[in-house]
């Protein structure tokens, strides 16, 4: 019994410092490694659910692919790692240790004649001058010598290099020490606390205060990696630590708060800093220091480093205008919104909610496409490439994002440019809408008049939507296009039949329902001819509608211009938009009072110092492990003979060189 | 007595004229630079520069034909300076800048001598030529040269588009992969002087015309060689540490994988009587590993160190730091196989070719298909 156990564990032993372990262990743990580079970690589950489907979700889950490594099976091979390399040094210490101080003077003379790098000479000196003058040698090529007399002469034993044993130590334990900064620097204690129930995750999206005290981890804690976001004007005393599908909230030993937040551009308008004016208190409200972190340059505080990682909207106050697009009117209402915050609007067919999300002080539009969209409502400050093609590049000002989510709560995007963009030579303000974050924003562009303003825009989009109007309209337009002594006759009657058809349908549903008339009503082959038709006569009918709107208004009737033809057939275009833009309203932001936040990041790290001091032994250790040759040269002098017998470790081109070089200073001396 | 002996002189009295008159311009240079431009760095810059001054000497000293190349290299490039004289639209008009030593200019020289030196290896490998060979080493001294004066004159240049754009140039993919030609040729030209061995250079240029490949395709198609100014994130004196040691790395595991190759071409006795003998390639396979798996060791703790201070964590198995272990785990595994096992042969040749492909997709392939914290090279 005793024996076999004794042998399992001796076997154990073996196999935990043999170099093929080894070697497996450092493919594995390479291997292993990859998964986690080829699966984006710690993502939000429910983007793996969508990605793998419920089914394997629930696999990888359970085999911790979202979070490789720091799941368990990773420890394990780490800690074999750990064991093993440990096992290797306890195994070899002793050994390399004497083998360090050993001369092996002790070798015998029949092994020396068996070496494979062995020279003889015949010398005619004394067995001692040619001894001096060779340790004399010896010592001057970097050796340590040691000669031992013998019966019949002497032997010199000499080593050097003795270097690279030590070089073996200092790299393996190295490894070791590396490996246990970084598990002093992991989340073993929390995991030991989840186990034992005394510590839980919170999924839950609720205030922090809130967050009871076994999702929260005191400022005792020696090592977490956490973030927060802080709004300018306001503090934090928690830091959040993202952990599988939930967070775990953080305590800490003080207060940040955050004066001001700064983004300073190059001219070429790419970021040039990003800066956080702080002020840290402790909990009793006294003012402990006052800083300024930027990237590379964190603020150390009682072991706590915080770090300029991102930045967001800090709830940036909106004064809107809002349009109700659907009413016959141009009339317009003031709306009062603030990012991260929700509004109400009261409708006939309900309430809607305005959830408003991020604002954004510039938009860098590249003027030879699309308008760039950003992925996420928080950017990291860190990546980003220098290497981008900036000359199409262009700020087209503020903008705004917010959701319109209906009674039934049915919600879509928004995205609303303060200031007008010119497309095709002329102005217009333009506002996004998408059903789905993964969609790109689809633009309603609102045509500006001469005074730069949509009111033009508004107000006949009222007039056409207005079907009071719309006989006075017909009217007008049937005079306009009739010759005089047409007036009064048939086709008068016929054409404000028409132009009353005409804008009624298009009133309802835009081009589209036009289409659909035309396609109902007309045969294929005249189909064509008869969209002209109606195209022209609703382009003329709502120039006319214009007039009326402007008479209306009391404002002085439109110029029949170039500038306004285009205004029409623009608003035309819009307001047939109008009918997926999926919202009754349009916001226009008239001025804001931005509110930056500052994203910090907050890591205590107990280990770096054990791992920096091991990552300096290992670079020790590697250099002296690849770059000290350990060797050992042996000569036996007897009277009238001399044995050289050189040995290596490794065996290299460097190695016989040397051995030439001796063997034939052997010679010289020996002449 | 003593000559006949080989005896190894104390290091001072090695030293020839040359290589003190070499130390004392390395200094007078580095000392210059600190008094006219010392306020605009930090104490760490300052702590580099200084440190750069014995390191150069030394460096200089142990590898003689650095000295020379230090010094053409600086004359040149305060020569193009000087042509400069504070106007960057002299770029255009100054002929030797139009043509000669602008930094795009000297670049795209390197590039064609790097070409004409692959060429030159290749012909003298085929037709048995040494003066051919010879050739091919001198256009790689040539094009390292002048590869060198393209990023000196790149780092000015930088600060003539705008003070607050200058910055060392290995910020971005275009400049790192002129710095991997530049360190690749420099360690495969030690080691063939060393070895006497020119034929191996038809393989290692072959590694290094790819990166011009690369070079020229970036620069053509995607405009890459303007210069852009630093995101946050990499101005930092960390850069000026971290990237070098890198490229000491990826270059030298370049190498090791280029003389794979010839060694597993050897070993099937092709080229075999041209290509030098197996145990010779085998060596210096083994020296580039050695050296650059030290080095690459040194720019992982360095980009752990500089993560520790611009990340927020001196790990955060960010994908680029994954594959760097990956890298250095896979050299590990071929050095214990190499030193302690005594192992030689094809299998640690097939194992330096497949490292290379490890080593690349970690250099680029990180880049291009997985995101992360170090976007800093996208394509």
């Amino acid at each position: 019994m005793n024996t076999t156990s004794h042998s399992f564990g001796k076997a154990l032993f073996e196999l935990l410092s043999s170099m093929r372990f080894a070697i497996s262990l450092l493919s594995i743990l390479a291997i292993a490694s990859i998964v986690g580079t080829v699966l984006k970690q710690a993502e939000p589950y429910n983007n793996y659910i969508i990605q793998f489907g419920p089914f394997w979700f629930q696999v990888f889950q359970k085999l911790g692919l979202y979070d490789v490594y720091h799941a368990g099976w990773f420890l394990l091979i780490l800690t074999f790692l750990v064991v093993s390399t440990s096992v290797c040094i306890w195994r070899n210490a002793p050994n390399f240790a004497r083998e360090m101080k050993s001369f092996r003077e002790h070798v015998s003379e029949a092994s020396l004649a068996a070496f494979k790098h062995k020279h003889e000479a015949a010398p005619p000196l004394a067995p001692e001058a040619l001894a001096t003058k060779a340790q004399a040698y010896l010592e001057g090529q970097g050796y340590q010598v040691k000669a031992l007399p013998r019966e019949d002469g002497v032997l010199l034993a000499a080593k050097a290099g003795s270097w690279n044993r030590l070089g073996y130590f200092l790299a393996h334990s190295a490894i070791v020490m590396i490996c246990i900064g970084g598990l002093m620097d992991g989340n073993l204690v929390f995991k030991a606390q989840q186990l034992l129930g005394t510590k839980k995750i919170e999924t839950r999206d609720i205030p922090q205060s809130q967050v009871p005290a076994i999702s929260r981890l005191t400022p005792a804690n020696p090592s977490f990696r956490g973030s927060v976001q802080i709004p300018e004007g306001s503090s934090a005393s928690v830091a959040f630590l993202n952990v599988a599908d939930g967070y775990l909230v953080q305590d800490l030993p003080f207060v940040v708060a955050l004066k001001d937040f700064r983004i300073e551009h190059y001219s070429t308008g790419q970021p040039k800093s990003f800066e956080s004016d702080v002020e840290l208190f402790d909990h009793a409200g006294k003012k402990i220091r006052e800083a300024t972190i930027a990237v590379n340059h964190p603020l150390i505080h009682d072991g706590i480093a915080i770090y300029q990682a991102s930045f967001a909207d800090g709830g940036t106050r909106l004064t809107l205008q809002g349009w109700n697009l659907f009413a016959p009117t141009a009339s317009s209402f003031p709306v009062e919104g603030t990012v991260h915050q929700n509004a109400t609007l009261a409708s006939a067919a309900g309430d809607y909610t305005l959830e408003f999300i991020d604002f954004r002080p510039f938009n860098i539009e590249n003027m030879g496409g699309e308008v760039e969209a950003a992925s996420g409502d928080t950017m990291s400050v860190l990546g980003g490439s220098p290497v981008s093609d900036n000359k199409h590049l262009r700020n087209v000002g503020p903008s705004f994002q917010y959701k319109v989510r209906d009674a039934r709560g049915q919600a879509r995007e928004f995205s609303n440019y303060m200031l007008p963009l010119e497309l095709d030579g002329r102005w217009y303000l333009m506002s996004g809408v998408r059903e789905s974050p993964n969609e790109a924003f689809r633009y309603l562009r609102m045509p500006l008049d001469a005074d730069g303003n949509i009111d033009t825009f508004m107000r006949l989009r009222g007039a056409l939507l207005n079907h009071e109007l719309r006989p006075e309209i017909a009217a007008r337009f049937a005079r306009q296009a009739l010759p005089q002594n047409a007036w009064g006759t048939e086709i008068e009657d016929k054409l404000k039949f028409s132009a009353t058809q005409v804008l009624a349908l298009f009133a309802e549903g835009g081009f589209q329902a036009l289409g659909g008339f035309i396609e109902s009503k007309v045969p294929e082959a005249e189909r064509e001819k008869a969209a002209g038709t109606y195209l022209r006569i609703l382009e003329l009918a709502a120039f006319e509608a214009l007039q009326a709107a402007n008479a209306q208004a009391g404002l002085p009737p439109p110029k029949a211009d170039d500038a306004t033809g285009w205004l029409v057939r623009d608003t035309l275009n819009s307001m047939s938009d109008l009918f997926v833009y999926g919202a009754p309203v349009y916001l226009q932001l008239m001025s804001y009072d931005e509110v930056k936040a500052s994203g910090l990041q907050l890591t205590r790290s107990p280990g770096k110092n054990v791992v920096y001091l091991g990552s300096l032994l290992l670079t020790l250790g590697v250099f002296f492990m690849l770059y000290v040759r350990e060797r050992r040269v042996w000569l036996r002098i007897r009277p009238g003979s001399a044995l050289l017998a050189m040995s290596s470790a490794k065996q290299t081109i460097d190695f016989e060189k040397e051995f030439t070089q001796h063997a034939q200073a052997l010679d010289t001396l020996s002449k | 007595m003593e000559l006949a002996l080989n005896q190894p002189a104390p290091l001072l009295k090695r030293l020839s004229w040359f290589d003190w008159l070499f130390a004392l311009v390395a200094a007078a240079g580095g000392l210059f630079a600190l008094s006219r431009f010392g306020e605009y760095m930090d104490i760490y810059e300052k702590g580099i520069l200084l440190a750069a001054i014995p390191s150069l000497a030394v460096f200089g000293w142990f590898w003689k034909p650095f000295r020379p190349l230090f010094l053409v290299v600086g004359a040149i490039s305060l020569f193009a300076l000087a042509q400069y004289d504070g106007n960057l639209a002299r770029m255009e008009e100054a002929f030797f800048l139009k043509y000669m030593i602008s930094s795009q200019a000297a670049i795209m020289w390197m590039c064609a001598l790097f070409g004409l030196a692959t060429l030159a290896y290749w012909g003298g490998l085929l037709g048995r030529s040494g003066f051919v060979l010879k050739t091919g080493t001198s256009l790689t001294w040539s094009a390292v040269a002048l590869g060198w004066i393209g990023l000196m004159v790149r780092w000015y240049e930088s600060y003539l588009i705008g003070p607050d754009v200058g910055h060392i140039p290995v910020s971005n993919l275009y400049e790192v992969f002129v710095l991997f030609c530049l360190i690749t040729a420099m360690m495969y030209l030690y080691y063939e002087a060393r070895y006497q061995a020119r034929q191996m250079g038809a393989f290692v240029l072959l590694v290094i015309s790819a990166a011009v490949g690369f070079i020229l395709w970036y620069t053509f198609d995607r405009g890459a060689h303007e210069i852009q100014p630093l995101v946050p994130a990499l101005k930092s004196w960390w850069m000026k540490l971290h990237v070098p040691a890198n490229f000491i790395g990826y270059g030298a595991f370049s190498i090791a994988a280029m003389l794979g190759v010839a060694y597993l071409l050897v070993q099937r006795g092709i080229l075999a009587s041209r290509l030098p003998k197996a145990e010779v390639i085998d060596d210096v396979m083994y020296k580039t590993i050695a050296v650059g798996f030290a080095f690459f060791t040194i720019a992982t703790i360095l980009g752990a160190m500089w993560a520790a201070e611009a990340w927020g964590g001196y790990w955060s198995w960010d994908p680029k730091e994954t594959w760097a272990l990956i890298v250095w785990l896979n050299y590990a595994a071929w050095l214990h196989i190499r030193l302690v096992k005594g192992l030689r042969g094809p299998m640690l040749a097939w194992w330096a070719v497949v490292g290379l492909f490890v080593t690349t997709f970690a250099f680029i392939g990180v880049n291009m298909f997985l995101s992360g914290l170090h976007s800093y090279g996208e394509l």
